[in-house]
């Protein structure tokens, strides 16, 4: 369990001329779920939204599964296939039923058959338990089935890495159990993730390593039973005394 | 029997008011109706200014009398909801029954009582109403221009076999349903062209027209027994080869040095005109605006510094030009620039134009769609490892266009209608065909008539558009 997967060494990010991320050092090895958490504002969706790509960094290095991410577009695409996304505001697409959601990255991007495609569409589709609303469009569900949705729609591409921005925050507390429920089971089955989230709960059942991130900066990174025991930043004690 | 309040009518004596209400309404009526139709006053032994307003005030106070809340009479409930909610509807309401009243005489008089369509010549117009007699004659002028009358039977041949051929997505098996989108943007208007260009303009080159034609239907015929691996490219290298073979191994040499065969008749396009210039000038102009259109849209917010200031000159170019100079830079400023054996003909010239000037409409019209959907979209397909074009192509565009649908039917509606100006490069559709007409010394005095027929059949034409846009949007309509 030593190969990291995800890498980055001193990446630095400015919106105009403001820094939202400072120094970032972060790697991530294979098979670890990962939770970010921190206030508002601290810059923890524009670090995953960087990891694939959906923003770009001004300095540093970011290496995804041994690729560096540049400006080469090809490499670009062929990573962010590998890296599976979850945003907050699911983001399906409304023109299409919920199975050609699934179904159309894999046939376009990766030149499945349609057969195949659907097949896995419906595997992953039942494992968030959502495969008997596969011919509906997503205006037509509702928020946690949509979330879970995009879920299977981005597991559908098989990726290495699952990202996760926020993916309950949008939702009312009872759907909030239905996605927390399958990233669970997503997190059993061995896939590495990165969770930003407020859902501590979610955070001490799976997660390996916890990070507070506080004005784009990694504030404490420590392993979860380490983190929510005895946090060693004032500012990690602040949040948490807070947030609990 | 409760008391009568005529101020305040209720359910109490609810028959009372109504038949005491309804026989007043239908008397204003009658009374309206009466003088419009048959000019007799009924009331003419009242006082002039009283008994023009008395079936107003005749009405108004029947209206009142009828206005009863859920009196139980569904279509008693109607009329007070809509029409008779309270004084002042049911005012304007009165006035514009009677308005409708006082009008129809005249116009049916014109259109149909007094009009005339009998006979052939401008002598059996004696009556007050319409001459229909002249849009009859002259029918033939305005659907096809100046083309030659014996050879109408082209046109009409065409338009036929476009629109049977138009309509072959309703028929289509399940299996070939994914084609339809490749078979309406690229095969159709390369054949509606073709039929164009070498039919309905004829001329030697209708040779060339026959054996594109044998071609293909040799090439589908043997296309049954290719295994389907090689269908792509057997459809394109076939039948280019046997046009090929036909053109200059088999036919040519004989038939030219033979003699044989005679061509179809070449007429000018200066000579196509009428409603048939009308469709071909809209359609082609409709089909190439569109995707030139699409492009600029997604030029002017592509990245690249040089593709963006090229779509917002261009956009920004035609956008700010009239269309009539833009129609006579065509047909005078621009063969200035070409070398001199160089020739393009006016139709294509002025179809260029109009594209043009309408893509820049359209992309502005699509931009504003590309706009409306929200980042996330981008974000969630860029995620999903697509590039630009399968990003655009699967997700943004089809709904961006969806969102579209009404402005895109408003900007096509308007090229529709903008076609008559192509009167000006001398190209005389419906509308030049009619201002011809009518100032054809022997048919002088009946401009209204052609107007009124140009109107309809615009009307009719517009209107299908718009209901079919409208049905577009039902059809792809997947919000809840």
């Amino acid at each position: 369990m030593s190969d990291k997967i995800i890498q980055i060494t001193e990446m630095n990010k400015w919106f105009g001329d403001f820094q939202v991320l400072k120094n970032i050092n972060l790697e991530v090895e294979k098979n670890k779920k990962i939770v970010v958490c921190g206030p508002s504002g601290s810059g923890k969706s524009t670090l995953i939204r960087c990891i694939n790509r959906l923003e770009e960094h001004q300095q540093g290095s970011i290496i995804v599964d041994g690729n560096e991410l540049t400006e080469d577009t090809k490499d670009i695409e062929k990573i962010r296939a590998e890296v599976g996304m979850v945003f907050q505001q699911f983001n399906l697409f409304p023109h299409l039923s919920i199975l050609d959601n699934c179904t159309l990255a894999p046939i376009w991007v990766k030149k499945m058959p349609k057969k195949e495609a659907e097949d896995l569409a419906l595997q992953h589709l039942e494992k968030v338990q959502i495969a008997d609303q596969a011919n509906k469009y997503p205006g037509q569900l509702s928020g946690g089935q949509q979330q879970r949705c995009a879920i299977a729609r981005a597991l559908c591409m098989e990726p290495k890495i699952m990202l996760f921005d926020e993916p309950t925050s949008a939702l009312d507390p009872e759907m909030i159990k239905e996605v927390l429920d399958a990233m669970v089971n997503l997190a059993k089955a061995g896939m590495t993730m990165i969770v930003v989230t407020h859902e501590m709960g979610f955070a001490k059942e799976v997660a390996d390593e916890v990070i507070f991130m506080d004005e784009g900066m990694i504030v404490e990174r420590a392993e979860t039973k380490e983190f929510f025991a005895n946090p060693k930043s004032d500012r990690t004690k602040l949040f948490l005394s807070q947030i609990l | 029997m409760k008391i009568l309040n005529f101020l305040q009518p209720d359910k109490n004596n609810f028959n009372t008011y109504l038949y005491s209400g309804v026989i007043l309404i239908s008397l204003s009526i009658f009374i309206v109706f009466l003088n419009s139709f048959f000019n007799r006053d009924l009331v003419s032994f009242l006082p002039g200014s009283i008994s023009f307003f008395l079936p107003l005030i005749l009405g108004f106070i029947g209206l009142h009398l009828i206005r009863i809340e859920y009196s139980g009479l569904r279509f008693l409930d109607l009329i007070n909801k809509n029409i008779n909610t309270n004084n002042f509807n049911a005012f304007l309401s009165l006035i514009i029954v009677f308005v409708v009243i006082k009008s129809l005489p005249p116009l049916l008089s014109w259109f149909i009582l007094d009009a005339n369509i009998a006979g052939d010549s401008k002598d059996v117009c004696t009556g007050s109403g319409a001459c229909w007699t002249y849009i009859k004659i002259w029918f033939n002028r305005f659907m096809y221009g100046m083309y030659p009358n014996a050879e109408q039977w082209r046109i009409n041949l065409s338009f036929i076999a476009l629109a049977f051929l138009g309509t072959i997505g309703f028929f289509a098996t399940e299996k070939f349903k994914k084609y339809l989108t490749l078979y309406y943007v690229v095969v159709y208007p390369v054949i509606a062209f073709f039929f164009i260009f070498f039919f309905i303009s004829g001329g030697p080159i209708f040779f060339d027209f026959s054996y594109g034609i044998i071609a293909a239907v040799i090439s589908i015929i043997l296309g049954f027994f290719i295994p389907s691996k090689f269908k792509m490219y057997y459809f394109i290298i076939v039948p280019i080869t046997l046009y090929i073979l036909l053109k200059y191994v088999f036919f040519y040499e004989e038939l030219i040095e033979l003699g044989k065969l005679e061509a179809l008749e070449w007429v000018e396009t200066g000579a196509w005109g009428g409603l048939s210039l009308t469709f071909i000038v809209s359609f082609f102009c409709l089909i190439f605006c569109f995707p030139i259109g699409l492009f600029l849209s997604l030029g002017r917010r592509s990245d690249f510094p040089i593709i963006k200031y090229f779509s917002i000159g261009m956009i920004e170019f035609w956008r700010g030009v009239p269309l009539i100079t833009v129609l006579f830079m065509s047909s005078v400023m621009f063969p200035m620039f070409l070398p001199e054996d160089m020739f393009i003909d006016k139709l294509v010239r002025v179809i260029i134009a109009i594209s043009l000037f309408e893509a820049a409409y359209v992309a502005e019209v699509i931009r504003g769609g590309l706009q409306a959907l929200p980042r996330g979209q981008y974000d969630a397909a860029k995620s999903l490892g697509m590039g630009y074009w399968k990003m655009h192509i699967l997700v943004i565009l089809p709904q961006a266009l969806k969102l579209v649908i009404p402005g895109i039917a408003n900007t096509f509606l308007a090229l529709v209608k903008d076609t008559p100006l192509i009167f000006v490069v001398g190209l005389l559709e419906i509308v030049g065909m009619l201002n011809l007409a009518k100032t054809n010394p022997e048919w002088l005095g009946f401009a209204m008539e052609g107007y009124v027929f140009a109107s309809v059949l615009f009307f009719i034409i517009c209107y299908a558009m718009s209901k079919y846009s409208y049905n577009l949007e039902q059809k792809y309509k997947t919000e809840r």
